[in-house]
């Protein structure tokens, strides 16, 4: 790679170039069929999300819209619900607003997750015994309960105010995660050469460590993702979601209110059903894609 | 196992219990000033009012007394969580929060210790079958099929098989714990009913956890099949079946155990959400009930006692582990 972007810049060994890396990309991909499968699904979810707009008809998501309970057919694809509500429209309305919820908490919590556990591994003494404190309380006490708490009292939550609530609590997965990576990699060689350069501790960190830890760094940001999505969904179906937007979570929570499932409407809960396994589905094999990238040795394993 | 091990896992024990119950204290008191009426404003506007509700105010103001000052209110508090009394409940005045918690939780232990047992060593089994180099091909195709069930979260599992095996095919009670109309009583009728209601809501958890276990497990047999002591057991002659279980899953298990210590919280949080789903009457049902009727002294009841119970359970684990796995010696570091 470093030969040819050494060479003279002609278009022949440009597209040569550009050619033998997109060949690398798919012989990679071919070899990462986890990580493919993943981001495709994926892509394909948030594509759909972000064409919504231009699509579907805002007031089909409203109640009484149509008639009520009407099963699948080629006017409504998904059926409608007990409001009176398209399906299809909810459905495409909704997928986003999940997808921000745990795209907003996923990445405070990996922030916050992350530095803790860069100074829980890297830091000896007093500093990173008291984060490892903290973590291991955290890690102890299920999230999700704790959620309710906070939840229950802030009534009228938002997709952003739930986002943030579910980050704070987010967190201690990837703080254990990233913080036994660190210790590992503290022990290498380069780190103490570093150290005799003159660099300080946070250089280390970003200079040194952070370049290294970026594949475990992405796993573990779709870690937190899929989580924030769990808590929210958790919240939803228990009544402590956002009552005014049409998250696939609370779509659920309006279908079990009203008996669906024993009223067979089926269409009701499971439309939101399948998106949601798929972006957990999804989401998981992103994230061992990523594992299997940043540690070759499961590659022979599996 | 050595006194200092004990004493610190006993310590770690006694200091999540005390930030579980500090965070029940403070929330309130952050979110408003009065937190009593500001419950109650918050009952009215939902036009919820359970009759004689000034003796609610009136039972809650005296026990709270938040004319005191905050270190006092906030030690009177931690004593009255200390003996598990949490007041009387908003939506089932006069009711004690402690016992209406106390008739809830044998439904969520049976449900929720059966069902991870089970989980537990089908998902071994199977992950120690998919390691081990002499089982057949279609151990194989469990994998493709487990691990999706193992993304998709339980109670929507739940939904699934309410739907295919109680309201299509009517095989399996739609919900609850028993008939409606049965005598509750010590006799093997009842039993039995109690574990026909329980047949779904338990698949609905063992059937997301077994993969899980058997990812795990499958990983730790492979590196445990290079080691040494698997070689002496072969070269000695000893059964096939000797050698899988005496050696190769015994020793693949421990870590297992540990394990199972970890993921405790998170089955706990998910099986409020089952209970919910399958109208199954124990903490995760009150649950439901409490937060309708925004009733936030029994939430918090329930969150505490359920945060004791998932601590409590990884204590006992991690004292249990040192006598299961002989190899490990606690030392300080």
């Amino acid at each position: 790679m470093s030969a040819a972007s050494a060479a003279p810049s002609t278009t022949e060994s440009r597209s040569l170039e550009t050619w033998s890396r997109r060949r690398e990309w798919i012989s990679y991909g071919r070899r990462n069929p986890t990580l493919v499968a993943g981001l495709s699904i994926i892509t394909v979810i948030v594509v759909f999300g972000l064409l919504a707009p231009f699509i579907i008809d805002q007031d089909a998501t409203r109640t009484t819209a149509f008639s009520k309970d009407l099963s699948p057919s080629l006017d409504h694809p998904l059926g409608t619900d007990s409001f009176g509500r398209d399906m299809l429209a909810l459905i495409i309305v909704g997928t986003p607003q999940t997808v921000k919820i745990g795209l907003i908490a996923g990445f405070m919590a990996l922030i916050i997750g992350s530095a803790l556990g860069f100074i829980q591994g890297f830091y000896r003494g007093p500093i990173g015994t008291s984060v490892r404190g903290i973590t291991d309380i955290t890690l102890t006490i299920p999230a999700l309960l704790i959620l309710i708490t906070v939840a229950s009292q802030v009534r009228q939550v938002t997709v952003e105010s739930m986002a943030i609530i579910i980050a704070l609590l987010a967190w201690p997965g990837t703080t254990r995660a990233i913080g036994s990576q660190v210790l590992s990699m503290r022990e290498r060689a380069f780190v103490p050469i570093a150290r005799f350069n003159g660099m300080s501790g946070p250089e280390i960190i970003f200079k040194e460590l952070m370049p290294n830890m970026l594949p475990y760094l992405g796993a573990s940001f779709v870690a937190a993702v899929s989580t924030a999505i769990l808590f929210a969904i958790g919240l939803e179906v228990l009544g402590l979601g956002p009552q005014t937007t049409n998250t696939l979570g609370m779509t659920i929570y309006w279908s079990q209110l009203h008996s669906a499932v024993i009223r067979g409407l089926w269409w009701w809960w499971l439309s939101p059903m399948v998106v949601i396994v798929l972006l957990f589905i999804g989401l998981f094999l992103i994230s061992h894609g990523l594992d299997e990238l940043a540690n070759p040795r499961l590659r022979r394993r599996v | 196992m050595s006194l200092g091990y004990l004493l610190r896992r006993v310590g770690m024990f006694l200091l999540v219990v005390w930030v579980a119950a500090s965070i029940n204290f403070v929330i309130p008191r952050l979110a408003r000033g009065d937190p009593i009426q500001a419950q109650f404003a918050q009952l009215e506007t939902l036009g919820i009012r359970t009759s004689g509700m000034d003796q609610v105010v009136a039972a809650y103001k005296n026990r709270l007394g938040l004319d005191r000052p905050m270190v006092e209110q906030y030690f009177s508090y931690l004593w009255n969580v200390a003996r598990f009394d949490f007041g009387p409940s908003i939506t089932y005045f006069p009711a004690d929060i402690g016992r209406l918690i106390v008739q809830r939780l044998p439904w969520t232990i049976g449900l929720l210790t059966a069902s991870t047992i089970i989980a537990f060593i089908v998902g071994n089994l199977l992950g120690a079958l998919l390691g081990w180099p002499g089982s057949s091909r279609w151990v194989k195709w469990l994998v493709p099929v487990l691990m999706p069930l193992s993304a998709i979260p339980y109670y929507l599992l739940g939904l699934i098989l309410i739907f295919t095996f109680a309201f299509t095919f009517k095989l399996f009670p739609l919900g609850g714990a028993y008939s409606t109309g049965a005598k509750i009583e010590l006799a093997p009728a009842f039993t039995l009913d109690i574990l026909y209601h329980s047949i779904l809501p338990a698949l609905s958890i063992v059937l997301s956890v077994t993969g899980f276990w058997m990812l795990g497990m499958r990983g730790m047999m492979v590196t445990n099949m290079g080691e040494d002591y698997m070689i002496m057991a072969e070269a000695k002659g000893l059964s096939p079946l000797r050698i899988f279980l005496r050696y190769a899953m015994r020793n693949a298990m421990l870590p297992q155990v540990t394990g199972l210590a970890l993921t405790f919280g998170g089955i706990i949080a998910g099986s409020v959400l089952v209970e919910v789903i399958f109208d199954y009457p124990g903490m995760g049902w009150i649950l439901w009930r409490a937060i309708r009727n925004t009733d936030y002294f029994l939430i918090q009841g329930i969150v505490f006692v359920l945060v004791v119970s998932v601590a409590l359970a990884m204590l006992v684990l991690d004292l249990i582990y040192p006598f299961v796995d002989r190899r490990i010696v606690y030392v300080r570091r």
